[in-house]
């Protein structure tokens, strides 16, 4: 609640408590970020149906409603598909703090999967980035993973 | 009405944390449950109803989450934000307005969130909500102005906790499956007086599924179906202190429209079973009133009376109901599956012997805002 007020004719309310909440991650997105922490790599899943790989990696393939079991080992690597980089300013959702702009958010596909993944890419210049550019995974250091998206520091280009 | 019949019926077991399960998970393990259950494919379904809150998801538009889970990845899907007998009631209404068949899958983790938090912000944020109004401060004003208006005895609610948390030993699917007395409902912790511990559900993570299908749909599926003869549903003010909370018209006006729609003019004689949504001790009686088994006031009597325990002649809530296992949203549902169960003849150690005619009742917003009568019968 506010603490101070404008007593104008008109009043506003303020709500600014934060609403908690403990989501559970579930087996294969457990999986995928205790191998980033174990091997700094990705881990996909194949539809046994499609063939599709999906990273990360997921319970079942929607279009053919199959159930998933069989784990793809992935390399950190990937192709940018699109990018775009973020101007306006946006509050961190993990600390609720104004995150540092610009930043660049990208589309990324990693090698071996079949949909498309999503983090930052740690390159601002829209010069100096492109559609079709290889990516490297750069990660946390080990004793600092947390076990979420953000144990992925971010996407690099690759010389 | 065309007649339609629920076809398929799954539910999960209620417990407090189901660490090892997304909401998608639930979604998905009910959906493929549901379509076992029936014998139905996939293909067989025309189009699907999820039902979730944002808040409890945590999540804006939860329902985009869980739709491909409910397998509805190319199909027509929509969502109810309420307890699973409203989303149930437009699965119903999706099916008499040309669909063959309709699953409607509800799931809630509330050991994700915050329920107090939760529940607090259904209540109006410029008049209410600062004041820490939630769900169980809201219901025990209304167990305290039913108890007022009656001269009931907080003993007379205690029964009902003795009651249905005993029922729930045999029901599989319960989370708090009890033994009590008297004396350690009225002994337990204080927790907004006149409620006490044991008076309140318990919050529990659970989903749950059903299929209703048209009438020519429902040889395909394997089960035996139950028809839904009769339902209906209503709503009453949003304010707390612009409603009698000692009186439940939002119920009476559902039930007598559920009753005349199944031709139902005795519910004592025409009730085989009845499960309803006890979210409190004395919710179970102040619903039985609202739903025209006993005059105003006379709701506990019926219990006194012996009427609705398991031996007498309408058992009410032999799953334990909603105080022994509490999924927000799937509670609703759940009342339905377990009529649909007793009507099949499949609840088991909780069967009522040859019932045929079934009461299954759901409510929304706090201290039954809303309420959805279902009237479910064996026979066409």
């Amino acid at each position: 609640m506010t603490t101070e007020r404008d007593y104008g004719q008109l009043l506003t309310l303020t709500f600014s408590t934060p609403m908690p909440y403990e989501w559970s991650i579930g087996k294969y997105g457990s999986l995928f970020f205790h191998e980033i922490r174990a091997h700094q790599r990705f881990i996909g899943i194949r539809c046994p149906q499609c063939g599709k790989v999906y990273v990360p990696p997921r319970r079942l393939c929607a279009p053919c409603f199959m159930e998933l079991d069989e784990l793809v080992i992935l390399a950190n690597l990937g192709t940018i598909m699109a990018f775009s980089v973020v101007n306006y300013p946006f509050p961190d959702p993990a600390t609720g703090e104004q995150r540092p702009i610009p930043y660049t958010y990208g589309y990324i596909k990693i090698e071996g999967s079949d949909n498309i993944f999503s983090h930052i890419i740690n390159e601002t210049n829209v010069e100096r980035i492109a559609v079709g550019m290889k990516v490297a995974a750069v990660f946390r250091d080990r004793e600092e993973m947390q076990g979420n998206i953000q144990d992925i520091k971010y996407f690099e280009i690759m010389e | 009405m065309d007649n339609i019949a629920i076809v398929g019926a799954a539910q999960t077991t209620y417990e407090r944390r189901k660490k090892d399960k997304t909401c998608y998970d639930l979604v998905f393990e009910m959906t493929k449950q549901v379509l076992e259950d029936s014998g139905l494919t996939l293909k067989d379904i025309d189009n699907v109803i999820t039902v979730s809150n944002d808040f409890l998801d945590g999540r804006t538009i939860s329902s985009m989450a869980v739709g491909e889970a409910a397998g509805a990845h190319d199909k027509n899907v929509s969502t109810v934000e309420g307890d699973g007998t409203f989303g149930a009631l437009y699965g119903a209404m999706r099916v008499l307005g040309g669909f063959n068949t309709t699953l409607v899958v509800a799931h809630s983790k509330g050991s994700e969130g915050d329920v107090k938090h939760i529940t607090n912000a259904m209540f109006d944020p410029i008049f209410q909500r600062f004041l820490g109004l939630e769900a169980i401060t809201a219901s025990a004003l209304q167990a305290s102005v039913y108890m007022d208006r009656y001269g009931i005895r907080e003993e007379s609610f205690a029964q009902v906790s003795v009651k249905n948390h005993g029922n729930a030993k045999n029901n599989p699917y319960a989370h708090l499956p009890m033994d009590l007395t008297i004396e350690d409902v009225m002994g337990s912790r204080k927790i907004a007086d006149p409620l006490k511990l044991l008076d309140c559900s318990p919050v529990s993570d659970g989903a749950a599924a059903i299929i209703i299908a048209n009438e020519s749909y429902t040889s395909k599926a394997k089960t035996k179906p139950v028809w839904i003869k009769g339902l209906a549903h209503c709503a009453e003010a949003y304010f707390l202190g612009d409603r009698d909370l000692a009186d439940p018209r939002s119920l009476r006006d559902a039930a007598e429209k559920a009753y005349a729609m199944a031709e139902i003019t005795d519910p004592m004689k025409a009730f085989d079973v009845v499960e309803l949504y006890d979210a409190f001790s004395y919710m179970e009686p102040l619903w039985l009133e609202g739903l025209g088994f006993c005059s105003p006031g006379e709701g506990c009597k019926l219990l006194d009376d012996g009427i609705t325990t398991m031996s007498g002649t309408l058992p009410v809530n032999p799953s334990g109901g909603v105080l022994s296992a509490h999924a927000l949203l799937v509670a609703g549902l759940a009342r339905i599956i377990e009529a649909v169960l007793q009507l099949r003849g499949e609840a088991e150690n909780r069967q009522v012997p040859g019932a045929k005619t079934a009461l299954a009742h759901g409510i929304n917003g706090p201290c039954g805002q809303s309420h959805c009568v279902w009237v479910l019968s064996s026979e066409k």
